[in-house]
């Protein structure tokens, strides 16, 4: 039967570094890169004898992280050591939370879903945990590799799990989910999740079921989701792979999946059948977590108000199309932005048509952050004031806005040092276009000989002369009245 | 309960501890002798005992978020059977 | 009267006062130590250079007239698993046999730093799993009141060597009885202090919920004098515990009297030999005498102790020493291998003896899936009961002594054959790791020439108890002043 006939179910299992300066258990740097092993000592590399001591940014980041994914937030909680022999984790074991005490249990974030409609996707927990070390593969990879190179620098840098429960039903919603996940991420700054520095990550599990059919399918677990397009395209092409089995009648094993970027497929890692074979048990080592309403509070309060309701305040107070109120709200550093800017000026909608168009424009075409930005919201605010005053074009704020965008400067100051001061005086106008008519006879003769057209060049020469500054309401009006003199 | 020769290979396999056949034999006896002992445990009823985890109960042990110095990569890779340039050298993983 | 003889008390008074050297005292305990190794085998590894070295330091600073902290000059050994910068830590295991440690443990950072000569690195069970030292990857430590017996374990090195008086000092670590049981079968003093009260930062972990360092030492003014230097709360170890200590001489020095020590039948039945009884119904007169007041207590679930204490420190083991694998440090096989587990495979079997494999395989067991609540979980119920007698035990008591062991030390090679035959050794040691409390072991007579070990188990926290009952003891009686010929 076709696709369509089948649910595609999907839960995502994120991870996300936590933007912390010192690791989890120790006081070296989280710092992306560095030479290989420089990032370490005696706690992280897991020599005999080392103890782990709890980053307490760690655990607040966390916490922070499940209230803003709506989860209750445990008031107890303790560590776990998971236990498995790899190259890459030092002790043997990773410090984990097992199943009960999470920091963060049942949640749930709100995504766009295929029909428009915003939809809840339940978050099973948010747990925190140690990061492993890195292997480089003598290799391309790691099945034509004939040995690994250890490097345990991302070895103990904080890690949260954050376990979505299977309410997926889209490869697209899936990739809406990890955006929404990422945006909220953002938000709190708890993270910078960058998927191409391995700072968020994302496994998948997907199965198929007849549509209607209460039973789950057997699952694959998909690895190595290494961008959001990497996630839509591999649960697209693992749905279509599942339901061909299906069709054919095969018998389906739960099983690891790699995707393949490169030649666009999911490849078998291993079948996971009898491979629970972690083992867990409380560590010893660090005393459990007790998490008061004063810390609670405390941690509410850094949360700033969340994309959804931003965006809900623009469209509803503000009168922003979705579309702008969407792409604003997306960013915390945006929106705080825009709204100081709107706080400024007074008013929103001239605010986002200058951030939509010219500030996007222009920080796309210079590849900066808005973060970076130079112009200040009141000097944006200030612009916008000397628009209204007629002070300055549009057009030429434009010429302004760019020269704020690049040096920083005040706008009047701009205006001033460039003579941009618009020309709104009528006789000094009216001398400008005598000398413009009698520089183009004949202009000035076609348009009187009913040529309408002519005089968008006589406006064009207008502004020519008096370098855009000309007052454009005007200019229209006083050249008509002189060519009509002259009839 | 008694453990099988087949069950303590699969423990050594978890423990990656390679046996050889005497060793097996050997330890099937002994750890079956260990956990017969153990088994005392069960006479009690612990249904309604909380574990202990901390014989000491202390709590909300932290440290700062600040840096202190790593050490030097010589001195990481110091005592390393094996290295290549400043990497730990491994012989490949197979998934078992 | 040889230097090497003395106590780190008199030693401490001399070198203040200037009539002795710390380096005359350094090269008094070395020679000592010379001598007496090819009989003992206590050392692992002997740190002479660095002994003069620390010492001289030591003389300069007497020279110039700096006030020097109360054990500065004297020579201490330390047991293997205790991490020492730049100097080899093998916790007597093939596994480690050149592993040199980049950091200092905080028991030995306080040790540098209050001047103690650190004199080398004592024999022990392998990883801390034996009673005898048998289990040591390296050699045999012997008894010096009979080379023919064990001289106990795990810190059996650190416990030949004081008795020898190849060390003035010692640290030993204890997770079921390695200070005690060794300390015992030596006829020393050995103390395990309440679990938090010394930090575990750089002891290498056997079962890190019971493990503690803790003083090995001649008379019990010596241990109350280690025991201050090294109870001190350390933010590197999250279990440490953040209560300060009293001072223990002068707690010490309040003696026996108007304390009320408990008895308890459970630790006085089968399986003892008659002079062990012998030896505590003297030490009940002893403490009579001295104006102590005997109690009966009961603590009920003794019996269970030994069986959550071989599911609980094994559990703990398993996990500890899985980091050994060949990649980092330590031996690595240099049998071909086509990938890491095998690598990880042959250098685990060929690093490890066979007790600890005993021990992981045990450990691994009782936490693979689907077995963890069985036993883990079980054995740390258990663990709360225990605490539960005790707690209701201090309720009439301020101390329960015992016999720290069944009978005297046993003879090399005797109980090597069955392995709980030995782990029964610690059945009267267990029961204070699982609770947390602190214990010690002195001196309290003799079997045929063996020194018996007396026992006594305090509160939380209250080790001071501890040092009070056994200083009024040990002025009472001079079982400590005896000494092995050697």
């Amino acid at each position: 039967m076709p696709l369509n006939d089948y649910e595609i179910v999907i839960g995502l299992e994120v991870h996300a570094e936590l933007k912390t300066d010192s690791k989890i258990f120790c006081g070296c740097t989280t710092e992306f890169g560095g030479e290989p092993n420089s990032h370490v000592c005696p706690v992280c590399l897991g020599l005999p004898g080392v103890l782990p001591v709890l980053n307490e940014k760690a655990m607040d980041y966390t916490i922070t992280a499940g209230l803003a994914l709506n989860c209750e937030i445990s008031p107890y909680s303790k560590f776990d050591r998971k236990q498995y022999f790899y190259p890459d984790l030092p002790k043997a074991y990773q410090i984990s939370q097992y199943n009960d005490f999470l920091l963060c249990k049942s949640g749930w974030i709100e995504v766009a879903s295929g029909n428009g409609e915003l939809k809840k996707v339940r978050i099973n927990r948010v747990h925190l945990e140690e990061d492993a070390g890195k292997t480089v593969h003598s290799g391309t990879g790691i099945l034509d590799s004939d040995y690994g190179q250890q490097d345990y620098n991302r070895c103990g840098v904080p890690l949260i799990e954050i376990v979505g429960e299977p309410d997926l039903r889209s490869a697209q919603e899936a990739k809406e989910y990890l955006e929404k996940l990422r945006t909220l991420l953002l938000y709190t700054g708890i993270s910078d999740c960058k998927m191409e520095e391995g700072s968020l990550r994302c496994d998948a599990n997907i199965s198929l079921r007849p549509k209607g059919a209460k039973e789950f399918g057997i699952l694959a677990e998909i690895k190595n989701l290494n961008s959001f397009k990497a996630v839509q395209s591999a649960l697209e092409y693992e749905a279509e792979r599942q339901a061909e089995l299906y069709d054919k009648g095969e018998k389906m094993f739960k099983q690891t999946r790699a995707w393949d970027e490169n030649k666009g497929v999911t490849v078998l890692m291993r079948s996971k059948e009898g491979a629970s074979d972690y083992r867990y048990f409380p560590e010893p080592d660090l005393v459990p977590m007790v998490i008061d309403d004063e810390r609670l509070q405390r941690l509410r309060n850094t949360i700033p108000e969340l994309p959804d309701s931003r965006k809900r305040r623009y469209m509803e107070i503000w009168g922003l199309p979705e579309y702008d109120a969407n792409l604003i709200s997306g960013s915390r550093e945006l929106a705080d932005y825009f709204e100081a800017a709107v706080k400024e000026y007074g008013e929103a909608k001239a605010v986002s048509n200058w951030v939509m168009v010219e500030l996007m424009r222009l920080l796309n075409q210079e590849k900066i952050e808005i973060t970076a930005v130079k112009i200040t919201p009141a000097a944006l605010a200030k612009m916008l004031k000397l628009i209204d005053a007629g002070t300055i074009s549009g057009k030429i704020a434009k010429t302004v806005f760019e020269e704020m965008f690049m040096t920083g400067k005040d706008p009047e100051a701009i205006v001033q040092e460039k003579g941009l001061v618009q020309i709104s005086d009528s006789g000094e106008l009216a001398a400008i276009a005598k000398k413009v008519i009698d520089a183009n006879p004949q202009s000035a003769a076609d348009y009187l000989g009913g040529k309408a057209q002519a005089l968008g060049f006589l406006v064009g020469q207008m502004m020519k002369e008096t370098k855009g500054r000309a007052n454009p309401a005007m200019v229209n009006e006083l050249l008509r009245k002189e060519l009509e003199q002259r009839k | 309960m008694s453990l099988s020769i087949k069950e303590v290979e699969h423990i050594a396999r978890l423990a990656r501890l390679e046996l050889d056949g005497s060793e097996k034999e050997q330890f099937t006896m002994q750890l079956n002798e260990i956990l017969d002992y153990v088994e005392k445990l069960n006479q009690l009823d612990t249904s309604a005992i909380e574990p202990t985890a901390h014989v000491i109960p202390v709590h909300n042990i932290f440290r700062k978020d600040e840096l202190k110095p790593s050490m030097d990569p010589e001195e990481v890779l110091a005592n390393a059977p094996d290295r290549i340039g400043n990497y730990f050298k491994v012989p490949k993983l197979l998934e078992d | 009267m040889e230097l090497y003889q003395k106590t780190a008390h008199e030693l401490q008074q001399l070198i203040a006062a200037k009539e002795v050297k710390a380096v005359e005292v350094a090269e008094s305990v070395l020679e000592r130590a010379r001598q007496a190794e090819p009989k003992i085998h206590a050392f692992v590894t002997l740190a002479e250079e660095e002994a003069y070295q620390a010492a001289r330091r030591v003389d300069e600073a007497v020279s110039k007239g700096v006030k020097l902290p109360p054990l500065a000059g004297i020579p201490v050994a330390i047991k293997d698993n205790i991490s020492t910068a730049g100097l080899r830590t093998t916790c007597a295991s093939k596994i480690l046999e050149n592993y040199i440690p980049p950091y200092d443990a905080t028991v030995i950072a306080e040790i540098r730093n209050q001047m103690m000569v650190l004199v080398g690195k004592t024999n022990m069970d392998e990883f801390a799993m034996g009673s005898s030292t048998e289990n040591s990857g390296l050699f045999t430590t012997r008894n010096p009141w009979d080379i023919e017996a064990v001289p106990g374990g795990s810190s059996g090195g650190s416990a030949a060597a004081v008795c020898a008086d190849e060390t003035i000092l010692a640290l030993g670590s204890d997770t079921g009885g390695s200070i005690r049981q060794p300390a015992g079968y030596c006829g020393i003093v050995g103390l395990k202090p309440t679990y938090g009260r010394v930090s575990r930062y750089g002891l290498v972990a056997y079962a890190s919920s019971l493990d503690q360092i803790g003083p090995l030492t001649k008379d019990v003014t010596d241990c109350a004098l280690l025991l201050q230097a090294i109870a001190k709360y350390d933010p590197k170890d999250s279990t440490s515990v953040n209560q300060p200590a009293p001072d223990y001489l002068q707690e010490m020095k309040k003696g026996a009297k108007g304390l009320r020590i408990g008895l308890a039948k459970e630790y006085l039945g089968e399986g003892i030999s008659l002079p062990v009884k012998d030896a505590v119904q003297n030490g009940v007169k002893v403490f009579k005498d001295l104006g102590a007041e005997i109690v009966e207590v009961s603590l009920p679930h003794t019996e269970y102790a030994l069986a959550a204490y071989y599911i609980i420190a094994p559990a703990e083991a398993s996990s500890n020493l899985a980091r050994y694998d060949g990649v980092r440090y330590g031996h690595r096989t240099s049998q071909k291998v086509s990938d890491a587990v095998e690598l990880f495979m042959k250098t685990r079997q060929e690093g490890f003896g066979a007790e600890v494999k005993r021990r992981i395989m045990t450990g691994t067991y009782v936490l693979s899936s689907g077995y963890y609540d069985a036993y883990y979980l079980k054995a740390q119920k258990v663990r709360t009961l225990i605490r539960n007698d005790f707690d209701n035990a201090f309720k009439s008591c301020d101390l329960i002594l015992t016999p720290t062991t069944p009978s005297v030390a046993f003879k090399i090679g005797s109980k090597t054959k069955d392995p709980l035959e030995m782990y029964l050794e610690d059945i009267f040691t267990v029961t204070c790791n699982l609770a947390g409390l602190p214990g010690i072991s002195i001196s309290g007579g003799f079997d045929n020439g063996m020194p018996i070990g007396l026992q006594m188990l305090g509160p939380l926290f209250k080790e001071e108890i501890l040092l009070r009952a056994a200083y009024g003891f040990e002025q009472a009686t001079d079982f400590h002043k005896k000494r092995p010929e050697i």
